[in-house]
């Protein structure tokens, strides 16, 4: 079942940026793009394990900060010809709001 | 429909390679400006012209030469009209007149109408048999022929006659080329190099009749034969004639638009009538006309500028270089390379190879080159051509070329075609030759980029650039000469980092996007590689009035700290002229065990590296570092790193000034600024030269009389020594001349590039020019450099620990709790 847990108010995160949900099985990447939409991936990268958030936001992609690796922030694909996918969760804004489905998620403590 | 109506109707005079190239980049930067019709004489879609030869020889088909096919014109909404040719311009009322007498108005003009191959007036010049090699039909022409006749001649020993010759050959015809003078090429080669491709030709079974002046062409109702005036005649069943090209102007001449060999026009492509824009071979730019593509396609990228009415790119006028496609002929020739007396020559000749070599400097420049045998290198030269690179540094070597340079760990190697397919070319992602050779060759790669994304190749420190470039180069043979003439910054753009830099002066651009927009970026928000650039050129243009926009920051810069591979940080305080203290090492070895950081290491820059720090200890490190007396060493900036010393006057007995203490007034004086890439110090108390000044980008010497300033080496990547700059006789003086250099650098430096490669680019002597003798102007960039540092001497790292700036980039967003 997908249940839509509440993180925070999208301006938390700056455009063309991104933070950081921190879960116990790693972190979740949350980003935010020029126009507001936003997309979260696991914080790794395909290639090897770099934090995706901390990359460069360009459109709707971001660039991995140790090797340059271009990962697609609606499905997490690595951009060809590079090759790989880091797995990407459903989230949405809803008046301000960004909201995160994570299935095995039960409760969230939102600073 | 309204909007269509209100469009405006531009029209397109010639269906080539100048005309097309215009429309599709207009395409890319203003798709929905005009309606575009575009007339052609010809039959087709468009082609690439210069691939003829290979048809002709039958190493390709058509096919394979089409550019665009007709699908592409209506994708893109542009009216073709093939094989209709324009007979008039009515410049009164607007409107192309064609054969057939429609009118078709415009509001803008381009001729692109290319050029017609120049036929000699001779007896028998109408007959059937004697043709030109332009374009689609006189290659079936010679096909044909050659299927039913044995004899050949072709009248002209340039490029293009060489290349009908080989290609009539290999269909199996008898050849003989006449020339009238007795130099092949001689417009390309100089006699040593005319002499051994003749001699390889001859080979081949080519035959020369040279010097040699045709008279007449002998046949009644299709050619027979070929009298010369010295009354020898040659059976020939096909004449081609390949004497040379004449602009095709006859419609604008009659148009009333200003010509002369060629259309007249301006640095903006247009004509002397402003609605009225020409490019391609019937143009003249600057008194010159031009005959290869890589001119045209600047021309079209300019006019094409001008034409979205974006009006800031301006043409120049274009270097040529020439390769011959004849496969199995390696023949390179670019610039101007008539002996003079302002000139000098490097020449290498190793005939048992079959190698030759002709480079000719003038002023400490390459101005022009001859290379056969071992072609190589061409673009290489040709690069350094174009740059004006002062080559004083590299002389005795530059014959042997790029390999032979001591690109770090790439020295030693003779030639990429030399080496094996296992041969390592890109030491950072391992990538062998083979597989780059691979790659070109299934994935159809053409530029040093494609190569970058598919194999890695390059990709990374970039040192193997040069290599991965001849590996092109030799790969794609002819094709790759038509590789434009200033790099992009980027896939993003098609502008080069100057053309950045001075529209954002000239425009008074002011953000990132102000930028975008006025160039026309091709992609949204640019990319990794183009927004730290731009960031950097718009902070170091307007200090104090442009906000630094942190998102453009690579996240080194961002949260100033390093990041390791484990995601972790490593933090690398300052310590002043590598200089520390009981209390601030007291500090660094309790923040290190408070926050359980795993390594202490002292760093190749003097001071000490705390490696594998979480992000959210950042700020609480920094606090207690901060509380020391210490401040951010800036190990991750595009900007001053160290400044290295040795112990100097106070204690060495060498000694011959405070070299500890004029280092960490340099350093304090400094600190902060970002540059276009890092920027490494050091100064040593004597020639002895314990602090390694020599290798690094500014290094300062002390002698008993004074300061010796040394700039543009490094030892990375690439080993370099220094360049001597100037001796001062102060510590004053030796402050603002540094200063002003590194302004200097600031202001012209490309971003990522460092200072010996921005002195490669300008030129020892400019910088010197610039920063020694003219002290007035030292004085100025000195002001200027003072003038930005107040706004950058504020530690970042304080920001943040104390002042809680980007406060939320150190603490996750929310934790979430799992089943
Ligand atoms: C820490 C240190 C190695 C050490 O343990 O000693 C180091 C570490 C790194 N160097 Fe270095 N370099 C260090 C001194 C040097 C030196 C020696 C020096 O400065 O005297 C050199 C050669 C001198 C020179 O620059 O010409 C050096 C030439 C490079 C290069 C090649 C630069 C070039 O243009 O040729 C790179 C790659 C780059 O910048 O693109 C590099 C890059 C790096 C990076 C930033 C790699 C990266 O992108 O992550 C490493 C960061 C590790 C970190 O987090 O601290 N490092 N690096 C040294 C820090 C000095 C300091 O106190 O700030
Ligand atoms: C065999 C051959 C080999 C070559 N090899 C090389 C090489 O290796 N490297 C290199 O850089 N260059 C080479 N070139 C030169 C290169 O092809 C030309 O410089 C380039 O094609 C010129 O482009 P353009 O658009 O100015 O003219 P073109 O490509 O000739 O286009 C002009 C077009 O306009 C049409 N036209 C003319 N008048 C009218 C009219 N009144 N109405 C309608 N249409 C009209 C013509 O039919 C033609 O299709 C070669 C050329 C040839 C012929
Ligand atoms: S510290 Fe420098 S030399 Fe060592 S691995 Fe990193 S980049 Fe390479
Ligand atoms: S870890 Fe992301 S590119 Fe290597």
């Amino acid at each position: 079942m997908t249940r839509w847990i509440e993180i925070g108010a999208l301006d938390q995160i700056p455009r063309l940026g991104a933070r950081v949900v921190r879960t116990a099985s790693g972190n979740i990447a949350v980003f935010r793009t020029e126009d507001d939409e936003v997309f979260a991936l696991d914080d790794r990268c395909p290639h090897k394990g770099g934090p995706l958030s901390q990359g460069i936001v360009h459109n709707k992609r971001v660039t991995c900060p140790l090797h340059n690796f271009v990962i697609e922030l609606a499905n997490g694909e690595a951009v060809a010809p590079d090759e790989g996918c880091a797995h990407s969760y459903p989230a949405k804004v809803e008046n301000g709001t960004v909201w995160l489905s994570v299935r095995e998620a039960v409760t969230a403590s939102v600073d | 429909m309204l909007e269509k109506v209100s469009r405006q109707k531009l029209v397109v005079i010639g269906n080539g390679m100048a005309g097309i190239r215009t429309v599709e980049t207009l395409l890319e930067r203003a798709p929905d400006l005009y309606d575009i019709t575009v007339f052609g004489s010809e039959p087709y879609g468009n082609y690439n012209r210069i691939l003829l030869s290979p048809v002709l020889s039958g190493e390709k088909s058509v096919d394979d030469i089409m550019l665009n096919t007709e699908q592409w014109y209506d994708d893109n909404g542009i009216t073709l009209r093939k094989g209709e040719t324009i007979v008039m311009i009515d410049r009164r009322t607007c409107e192309v007149v064609t054969a057939t007498g429609a009118r078709v108005a415009y509001d803008r003009l381009l001729i692109a109408t290319g050029s017609n191959p120049i036929m000699l007036p001779l007896p028998g010049k109408d007959l059937p048999g004697v043709i030109g090699f332009r374009d689609i039909q006189d290659v079936e022409r010679m096909v044909e022929a050659s299927t039913s006749h044995p004899n050949a001649v072709v009248i002209g020993g340039g490029l293009l006659g060489l290349e009908a010759a080989n290609g009539l050959m290999k269909r199996g015809m008898n050849v003989t080329v006449v020339h009238l003078l007795d130099c092949l090429m001689e417009r390309q080669l100089d006699p040593v190099a005319s002499g051994m491709l003749r001699k390889s030709l001859e080979e081949r079974g080519m035959v020369f009749k040279m010097p040699a002046q045709t008279q007449a062409i002998l046949g009644e109702d299709r050619v027979t034969g070929v009298r010369f005036a010295d009354g020898v005649e040659l059976p020939a069943d096909l004449v081609v004639m390949a004497v040379g090209i004449r602009p095709n102007i006859e419609l604008a001449q009659k148009a009333g638009i200003h010509c002369e060999r060629g259309i007249v026009v301006s640095d903006t492509m247009q004509t002397y009538d402003g609605r009225i824009y020409a490019v391609g071979e019937c143009v003249q730019h600057r008194r010159q006309t031009y005959g290869l593509v890589a001119p045209l396609f600047d021309q079209a990228k300019v006019c094409a500028n001008q034409l979205a009415m974006k009006g800031f790119a301006s043409y120049s006028g274009s270097v040529v270089s020439t390769k011959l496609k004849v496969t199995g002929i390696d023949l390179f020739s670019a610039g101007d390379f008539a002996p003079g007396a302002d000139k000098e020559e490097v020449v290498m000749q190793d005939a048992a190879r079959g190698v030759y070599k002709r480079i000719v400097l003038r002023d400490k420049k390459i101005v022009g080159a001859v290379l056969y045998g071992d072609t190589v290198d061409g673009p290489w030269y040709f690069q350094h051509l174009r740059d004006g690179t002062d080559i004083s540094q590299m002389r005795e070597r530059l014959v042997f070329g790029a390999a032979n340079l001591g690109d770090g760990g790439h020295a030693g190697q003779n030639s990429v075609a030399a080496m094996g397919d296992e041969a390592e070319i890109c030491g950072c992602n391992g990538v062998c030759k083979g597989t780059i050779v691979k790659a070109i060759a299934e994935k159809k790669l053409f530029t040093i980029d494609d190569v970058r994304a598919h194999t890695k190749a390059s990709s990374s420190c970039g040192s193997c650039t040069g290599l991965v470039e001849q590996v092109l180069a030799f790969t794609l043979g002819g094709d790759y000469s038509t590789a434009p003439k200033v790099k992009p910054m980027c896939k993003c753009t098609d502008h080069s980092h100057d053309d950045a830099r001075r529209v954002i002066v000239e425009q008074q651009l002011k953000t990132i996007p102000d930028v975008m927009k006025f160039m026309d970026w091709k992609t949204a928000n640019g990319c990794h590689s183009c927004r730290p650039a731009l960031n950097y050129y718009l902070l170091a243009t307007w200090p104090g009035e442009y906000r630094d926009d942190q998102q453009s920051r690579y996240i080194n810069e961002r949260v100033h700290a390093n990041i390791q591979k484990d995601g972790t940080y490593s933090v690398v305080p300052r310590m002043w002229g590598g200089v520390t203290t009981p209390n601030e090492l007291r500090a660094i070895a309790d923040v290190a065990d408070k926050f359980k950081i795993p390594t202490v290491k002292v760093t190749g820059g003097q001071r000490i590296d705390l490696l594998g720090v979480k992000k959210e200890d950042l700020p609480a490190v920094w606090a207690d570092l901060n509380d020391a007396g210490m401040v951010s060493g800036h190990a991750y900036a595009k900007g001053l790193r160290t400044v290295k010393t040795c112990v100097g006057s106070e204690w060495c007995r060498f000694g011959t000034q405070d070299s500890t203490g004029l280092g960490i007034k340099i350093e304090r004086f400094m600190w902060g600024s970002w540059a276009p890439a890092k920027v490494k110090m050091a100064v040593s108390g004597c020639p002895r030269n314990c602090a390694e000044s020599t290798c690094k980008d500014v290094g300062v010497i002390c002698v008993d009389s004074g300061y010796e300033i040394h700039f543009a080496g490094a030892a990375g990547l690439h080993i370099k020594g220094t360049e001597f700059l100037a001796k001062v006789a102060t510590e004053e003086e030796t402050l603002e001349l540094i200063a002003a250099l590194t302004q200097l650098y600031r202001e012209q430096g490309w971003y990522l590039e460092r200072m010996y490669k921005w002195c490669d680019r300008v030129g020892l002597d400019a910088i010197r020019k610039q920063v020694v003798d003219d002290l007035t102007n030292r004085k100025a960039l000195y002001d200027r450099f003072v003038y930005s540092q107040q706004f950058s001497q504020s530690d970042p790292w304080a920001e943040r620990a104390q002042r809680g700036v980007d406060r939320n980039e150190f603490a996750p967003m929310a934790e979430l709790e799992l089943a």
